[in-house]
């Protein structure tokens, strides 16, 4: 049964990376071919199926692993990720049938899809329950928050579509620049997932004995070349890679090693891409944005918002609330993972506000959109890596 | 103050744009542009009506959607920055804040901590900026909603042509047969169940309108969650404090004002067992060693008996046997009891016998409760001891003396006097763990180590709140008002004959789009044009401007 879930996660994967071209096919119509016109409706079509049998699939890896584990999957880093990427699908589904724009399954899918691949690169094993997740308002108040983070998410994904259609990118300028920061940051995701993979086909391993923040002598392994070593290094075997620079104690030297990594790589990456297109990858992304209107995804942007934001709220303050009130005696503990959804959800209520009463949209509302989703991304991965506190859940 | 009669005969309060009645503009000068702004339905708002007194100045202050928008900006950046470095309460008690932060962070820590962000969230400029968030919540929202509602309320059917002409969706048809055209409009309009008003022939279709209440409800909501901010100050609203009892033991519980009573049968700290828990979490447990999957403490709730006499062992009454769980608090008259700590293998006694030191013979032992030590142990046949000093958590202070860190017997040490027919004024001896003392190193006897037990302490939160109401209901009516506001929209259509023509324009609060696509549905088979986005008309041309500039 483990590993049927396994499975059904890998099928669902598939899936999604192969509708995305589906997606694409049904852009590519050109205008006044009615005809034409029909069969790329069939492509999208195509392409909304075989994203509905991947959820499906995802849908089936989430309910078998929950029958194996006996409690929901959603109490680790890889669980939680991989919801909120089934959750991302999800929205997407549901905004594609009220917008029906294929170039959404573009930009929205592969963020899903990155989003799952990363959740894998984290220990993926069943583990059992400590006291304080013994609840059902863990259940409750985890899914609904990944729900309204994965309908806030969808406002990037059109957001990020607006930006490319209607920044000009015959001239450098800052939203040029800018959005190639987005791109790249995306890249740097895949070169994460590469050099992690990568290291642990071919299971890598390095000790060092280092002098932690307390200052007694201490053991540590990477699964990565250490390129960055930790205070006062030393190798334990001969022949051990030896660390180019060393951190003081307070960081986390293992987990900068493998953020310097992951950028770095990115970079390659990044430059191999650029190098390829021969222009910037946003001027690449354009044509694909031909058909669509600016104000349709600006409005799709701002609904996503309008819809998750209520989600959001009900999940990761109310719920959240309810739930640390019986678990840890008190509703509100300034815990960081609460502080970053005390301040996703301010910045969410600035943006409708500035939106409604101060008429930003278009252009300036995208750029909102993307930092939102800056925020969410930061409080899904640096708060549970950097800033330890009670909701680390992989520590 | 002055009263504005608009042409149409309404009176409407001073201040107002649009005429709440027909739309007419009556302040030029504010209803300049191709499209009105429709946001507050051109109401007359205090805000935007008076700015001479001082009252005015901040009134209008605060009723500022762009100073809300700033203070919200900065609570989040502040809030922000208290996450960099953990806040006070969340470091370990080893050395006071100030060494702690410059020791763990350097400079930066020391930065950290004199600038008060260890304590940034009870920091008084935090608390100012909250509480100027909820001033700009109750100000904004009565600035606008009084207006809004008088304009919603007032307004009527046949609407002003310069009204229809400059709403964003608009447009004019001619048509042969506008009767027949309206009544297959209403028809359909009916159909997507808005709420249709006649006069002289026009038509005013509206739908959604409570959902421009929703700001004003999620506001409401807001302002009463944060007075059950203020509330917490309230003395006796909210208790916080920790009750440590160990195995066995029963004793008052805080803060009920020895009404309550609480006995600990027993704790149990239970581990994930990787051969009789369910096999799936054998690898985690492997990696993880030890999981932890219960703590409980099994206990019994008593309530002193109104016949108790003072300065007399209270008489206790049970109420209840409870296991307290994490996520599961034992709650009785408005308090809760939470498992949120605890010591496993505290010592409890220790048993020592008296020997004679050469010859090794036995006279008999003292177990000592340590946590409630007699000052004499008699053991019969002439031989007895004293309990001169007793130090629970012994060290030795900077002066050479012996102390005690602690009442918890993590360490307990003893000066000992013992008494025996040879020597009836005594011999002091200092016993501690792994030690024995005599001052002056002649004894003939010696009280010789013979055995520990320990005991599990379970500490319990005690926590009573009575604001947690006040949150609940705040936070309810804060949902309520978001999904009102988010999930329904307000949606207005006006049809109006003019001669042979006939004039469609139409408003949303918001999501265009679908009220763009439900207009062409009720338009479908009325011979009536469908009316055009003038906002995006005027944006496809200055865009087109713009590229033909660059070209
Ligand atoms: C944390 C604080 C706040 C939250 C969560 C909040 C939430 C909201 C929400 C959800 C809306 C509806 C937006 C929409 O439907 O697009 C709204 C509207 C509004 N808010 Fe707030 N708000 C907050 C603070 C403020 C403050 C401080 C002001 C003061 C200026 C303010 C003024 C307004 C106004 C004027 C509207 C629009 C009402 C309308 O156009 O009918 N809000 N607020």
């Amino acid at each position: 049964m483990a590993n049927l879930s396994s499975n059904l996660l890998l099928i669902a994967f598939i899936l999604y990376l192969v509708a995305i071209p589906f997606f694409g096919g049904a852009i590519r119509q050109k205008k006044g071919l009615a005809e034409e016109k029909k069969s790329f409706d069939k492509w999208a079509k195509i392409g909304i199926v075989i994203t509905i049998i991947g959820f499906i699939a995802q849908l089936g890896f989430f309910i078998t692993r929950w029958i194996v584990a006996g409690h929901a999957p959603l109490s680790n880093l890889f669980e939680y990720t991989t919801f909120f990427g089934m959750c991302l699908v999800a929205s997407f589904i549901l905004i594609y049938f009220i917008y029906k724009t294929s170039i959404l399954g573009m930009f929205v899918l592969p963020i899903a899809l990155l989003i799952i691949a990363y959740a894998s690169m984290f220990p993926r094993e069943i583990s059992p329950l400590i006291p304080a997740l013994q609840s059902h308002w863990l259940q409750i108040h985890v899914s609904t928050v990944a729900l309204g983070e994965a309908i806030l998410a969808v406002s990037f994904g059109a957001a990020l579509i607006y930006l490319v259609k209607a920044i000009d990118h015959t001239k450098r300028s800052k939203s040029t620049f800018w959005l190639e920061v987005i791109m790249y940051s995306i890249v740097s995701v895949v070169g994460f997932i590469a050099v992690t993979s990568t290291f642990a086909i071919t299971d890598y391993k390095a000790s060092y004995s280092y002098i932690d923040k307390n200052g007694s002598e201490n053991q540590i392994e990477y699964s990565m070349p250490a390129v960055i070593g930790p205070n006062e290094w030393k190798v334990i075997e001969d022949g051990t890679f030896e660390p180019w620079v060393q951190v003081p104690g307070i960081i986390n030297a293992k987990k900068l090693n493998t953020v310097v990594w992951s950028l770095v790589v990115g970079l390659g990456l990044y430059v191999l891409i650029r190098l390829i297109l021969r222009k910037r990858i946003g001027a690449a992304l354009q044509p694909l944005t031909k058909n669509i209107k600016l104000d349709l995804v600006d409005e799709i942007s701002y609904r996503s918002v309008l819809i998750g934001f209520p989600v959001f709220t009900l999940g990761g303050l109310v719920f959240a609330m309810i739930w640390a009130q019986i678990a840890w005696t008190r509703f509100w503990g300034w815990d960081p993972k609460e502080v970053w959804a005390l301040i996703t959800w301010l910045f969410y209520a600035a943006f409708l506000h500035l939106r409604l009463a101060k008429g930003w949209h278009g252009e300036k509302s995208a750029w909102l959109a993307v930092i939102g989703f800056a925020i969410i991304m930061f409080n899904l991965i640096a708060v549970n890596l950097v800033i330890a506190g009670l909701h680390s859940y992989a520590g | 103050m002055k009263e504005v009669k608009c042409e149409c005969g309404h009176v409407n309060p001073h201040g107002t744009v649009l005429c709440e009645s027909c739309g007419l503009t009556l302040i030029e000068e504010k209803a300049q542009g191709k499209l009105h702004d429709m946001r507050y339905e051109g109401s007359a708002r205090r805000s935007q009506t008076y700015n001479k007194t001082i009252v005015d100045k901040i009134w209008n202050f605060f009723s500022s959607v762009k100073v809300g928008v700033w203070l919200i900006v900065i609570t989040l950046i502040a809030s922000a920055l208290g996450t960099i470095f953990p806040q006070e309460m969340y470091i370990p008690t080893i050395m006071t804040a100030a060494e702690y932060y410059e020791d763990q962070y350097g400079w930066l820590g020391k930065l950290y901590y004199d600038l008060g962000f260890h304590n940034l969230y009870s920091s008084w400029w935090y608390l100012v900026l909250i509480a100027s968030i909820g001033v700009s919540l109750v100000i904004c929202s009565i600035d606008r909603v009084v207006p809004l509602y008088r304009a919603l309320k007032k307004q009527r059917v046949t609407r002003h042509e310069s009204f229809l002409k400059r709403q964003r969706l608009f447009t004019t048809s001619a048509s042969e047969n506008i009767d027949a055209s309206f009544e297959k409009a209403k028809e359909n309009l009916a159909m997507k169940r808005y709420k249709i008003r006649e006069e002289d022939g026009n038509i005013l279709a509206e739908k959604g309108r409570f959902s421009r209440w929703g700001p004003y409800v999620n506001h409401c909501g807001l302002i009463i969650f944060l007075l059950g901010g203020i509330l917490r100050f309230v003395p006796g609203m909210y208790i916080d404090d920790m009750l440590w009892i160990r195995e066995g033991e029963t004793k008052v519980i805080p803060e009920t004002n020895g009404e309550y009573y609480l006995e600990n049968k027993e704790f149990t700290l239970e581990v994930y067992d990787k051969e009789k828990d369910n096999e799936a979490f054998s690898d985690a447990i492997e990696n993880a060693g030890m999981v932890p999957k219960n703590f409980q403490s099994d206990v019994i709730l008593y309530k002193k008996a109104d016949d108790s006499l003072p300065g007399e062992e209270a008489k206790l009454e049970q109420i209840k046997e409870y296991n307290i769980r994490v996520n599961e608090p034992l709650k009785f008259d408005g308090y809760a009891l939470y498992q949120t700590e605890y010591r496993l293998g505290e010592l409890s006694t220790m048993t020592f016998t008296m020997i004679n030191k050469k010859s090794k013979e036995e006279f008999g032992e003292l177990t000592i409760e340590l946590n409630d030590p007699q000052t004499k142990y008699d053991l019969g046949d002439g031989y007895s001891v004293e309990v001169m000093s007793y130090f629970p958590d012994f060290e030795f202070n900077e002066s050479g003396e012996p102390t005690t860190k602690s009442r918890i017997p993590n360490n307990p040490a003893f000066v000992f006097k013992m008494f025996s027919p040879e020597k009836p004024e005594g011999e002091i001896s200092f016993v501690a763990i792994q030690q024995n003392l005599e001052p002056f190193g002649d004894n003939e006897y010696q009280l010789r180590f013979s055995g520990i037990e320990t005991n599990d302490v379970t500490g319990l939160t005690v926590r009573k709140d009575l604001t947690l109401w006040l949150f609940a209901l705040g936070g309810f009516i804060f949902m309520i008002g978001v999904a009102q506001g988010s999930y329904w929209n307000h949606r207005r259509i006006w049809l109006r004959r003019n001669n042979d023509e006939i004039w469609v324009a139409a408003h949303t609060n918001k999501n265009w789009h679908g009220l763009k696509r439900e207009i062409s549905t009720i338009l479908e088979g009325t011979g009536i044009d469908e009316p055009l986005d003038q906002l995006q008309e005027k944006e496809n041309q200055d865009s087109e401007i713009k590229n033909r500039n660059h070209e």
